[in-house]
């Protein structure tokens, strides 16, 4: 059974009058990697220096363990924060970095040393204790930024978009290091980034933030192969929309037009209704490109084409100007897989693949917050 | 490599620079290191042999306690810099944009007027029939009027108006510098307020307080008009002696000597910055 560590209600937080929280509530497991994913300004780095204590709540409260902490400062919390310019203090070597918080403790010598010893060695720092931090590497910094905070073992570490400064290669490592680190240790990591890759092969759960409020809350595949709303959909990976209406209801499908395309898929979980219009969602791998002669698909034309190496990414333009991502795996034994620009296709999905939501239609706001 | 027809301005720029700094600043301070080795001369100013007389008699008593005493003075100008210079800057670097402006547009505005006119009108505030006593008197404070002029006090407040600007600005800067994220990751670690301040805003401050401190303790040493006009006779500072030996005393190799020890010391204070800075990784590695 799952078991809530901390425990975040109704918070709400504005800033010179502008709402940046609103009424927001979320519920962290022990033992969980959760991520807070949204773009900047959606409220998940004011939410992080909530749970750390460097900003209050304006209404709501925080609970950690059954315990109130929302009005209790910072260095009284039994978390710890990995900040995004690692926020190492200059003037000490890498051991005092990370002896820091211990001898806040009042911790005795003989345990900070051999504590300092085992988190730099956790990290694979244990040559670098009595270098300075601008000696040091980004990704050196990083680890001892890291090391710094779980030497304390704390309940719950806070990461705030750690790996943004490093680049791609290393992003990598530091990824799967964290990954095992958190592992290792059994501490609750909430981790806050813009970047969705990142948080959806990381997390065990994913909070989807915009705006204040939580958009999704779910396992990283949930949110990818189920997205609660178009923002989602838009923010985490790439998505086709096609506009459809329903057709006829069914028991356990509708029949969807689409394109003039009649397609029986199955029912969604919200009400529908004949006439209704529907978004149909498909990822660019959904999305399979047929030869212009074959009976079903929707016409159009090959605007754009990227090998990728593993994949071959192409954008389709269909004839009413609809722009189409396709993402198709190579296949050897496929001698009309690789077309040519200009060239016309028919563009149709897998069945069962799509994923449908009512049918707003994307605000202005949605379409500037995805770019 | 480029010739020196190529580069024209460069080359310019480099003789003027160097031009400066062989015959303003080398040539004037040899020149100084040469009289400080001479023998004194009623007729002449300098005259041969050369010994070290001069520096001898900077330990005489008589002008050692001089020196003590205007170090002193100096000391205590500096630290009250620092009192008033160091919340003030902190406060300073907190302060919106548009104030952080206007205060510091204060500050610099003394500037404007000469520094011996502001002594003299310090002198007015402090004197016995001055603003100061006029006013403790008029609220009934006190019934006689305080001698405030020809005191230590006199002078030491007298060079604190005159450099709590040199304290404030290099502060002004360490502040604006040190990261809030610093700030908030000690306390993150679980140190409060006081822990924070002792082990992370001093530390990260100390390279701003040194430069404070250089550019005011020299300078409250040698700022001689200052005890001239506030200090009566008692109350001298080494500038006082080193313009009593060039002026009115015609030794010049004492003068000499004596503010060479002022130049040591600044160079002292100098290489104590720069190691200061260079401990949190401000230069090179």
């Amino acid at each position: 059974m799952k078991q809530t560590l901390l425990s975040l209600s109704n918070l709400s937080k504005q800033f010179g009058g502008k709402t940046v929280l609103d009424g927001l509530d979320l519920e962290i497991y022990d033992g969980e990697f959760i991520t807070l994913l949204g773009p900047s300004g959606c409220g998940k780095t004011t939410l992080l220096r909530l749970m750390a204590g460097f900003e209050h709540p304006d209404e709501g409260s925080i609970t950690l363990a059954g315990e109130d902490l929302t009005h209790t400062a910072p260095e009284n919390r039994p978390l710890n924060t990995v900040f995004q310019h690692y926020a190492l203090f200059p003037h000490m070597s890498v051991f005092d970095n990370v002896a820091y918080g211990l001898k806040m403790e009042k911790r005795p010598k003989d345990e900070i040393r051999q504590r300092v010893d085992e988190a730099l060695a956790m990290v694979q720092l244990q040559d670098f204790a009595r270098r300075k931090p601008h000696q040091l590497s980004g990704g050196q910094q990083q680890r001892v930024a890291i090391a710094r905070a779980v030497v304390k073992r704390p309940r719950l570490l806070l990461l705030d978009e750690p790996l943004s400064a490093l680049d791609y290669k290393l992003r990598r490592t530091m990824q799967v290091e964290l990954k095992r680190l958190q592992r290792e240790l059994g501490i609750t990591f909430v981790f806050v980034t813009h970047d969705q890759e990142e948080a959806l092969s990381m997390s065990d759960r994913v909070v989807v933030l915009k705006d204040g409020l939580v958009q999704q809350l779910g396992t990283p595949r949930e949110v990818y192969e189920r997205p609660a709303n178009l923002f989602t959909a838009r923010f985490v990976g790439e998505t086709n929309f096609f506009p459809g209406t329903v057709e006829s209801v069914h028991d356990g499908s509708i029949t969807v037009d689409v394109f003039g395309l009649k397609r029986t898929l199955r029912r969604p979980d919200f009400a529908v209704r004949e006439g209704q219009p529907l978004n149909v969602l498909l990822r660019p791998e959904d999305i399979r490109v047929l030869d212009p002669a074959d009976e079903q698909g929707v016409a159009g034309k090959i605007v754009e084409r990227n090998y990728k190496g593993s994949t071959l990414d192409s954008v389709i333009h269909l004839d009413d100007g609809t722009e189409v991502l396709a993402s198709e795996f190579f296949d050897e034994d496929d001698p009309a897989f690789d077309y040519r620009l200009g060239e016309p296709v028919k563009v149709s999905w897998v069945d069962g693949w799509e994923w449908l939501l009512p049918g707003e239609t994307a605000t202005e706001e949605e379409l500037s917050a995805d770019a | 490599m480029h010739s020196v027809m190529q580069q024209p301005f460069k080359t310019a720029v480099l003789i003027l620079v160097w031009g400066w700094l062989l015959f303003l600043v080398l040539a004037p301070n040899l020149l100084v290191v040469g009289a400080s080795v001479m023998t004194r001369d009623p007729a002449t100013f300098l005259s041969l042999p050369l010994n070290l007389d001069a520096y001898r008699q900077l330990f005489d008593p008589l002008y050692l306690e001089v020196f003590l005493h205007s170090l002193y003075m100096a000391a205590m100008t500096t630290l009250v810099c620092l009192l008033i210079g160091y919340p003030f800057a902190w406060a300073l670097s907190k302060v919106g944009k548009q104030r952080q402006l206007i205060l510091i547009f204060l500050l610099i505005v003394p500037f404007w007027t000469n520094s011996l006119v502001r002594t003299y009108a310090l002198k007015l505030i402090l004197a016995t029939n001055g603003l100061l006593n006029n006013a403790l008197m008029s609220i009934g404070l006190i019934d006689e009027p305080l001698q405030l002029l020809y005191t230590e006090g006199a002078v030491i407040i007298g060079l604190v108006y005159l450099l709590l600007p040199f304290m404030i600005l290099p502060l002004y800067s360490v502040f604006e510098d040190l990261k809030q994220e610093l700030l908030l990751a000690s306390h993150d670690l679980g140190a409060g307020r006081l822990s924070t301040f002792i082990n992370v805003i001093v530390p990260l401050t100390l390279p701003g307080v040194l430069a404070g401190v250089m550019l005011v303790l020299l300078p409250a040493m040698g700022l001689f008009f200052v005890p001239d006009i506030l200090g009566g006779s008692r109350n001298l500072l080494v500038g006082n002696v080193i313009k009593n030996q060039f002026l009115d005393a015609r030794n010049w190799p004492f003068g000499a000597a004596a503010s060479i020890v002022l130049t040591v010391t600044m160079a002292f204070l100098m290489f104590a910055h720069r190691l200061s800075k260079r401990r949190i990784g401000e230069e090179g590695a």
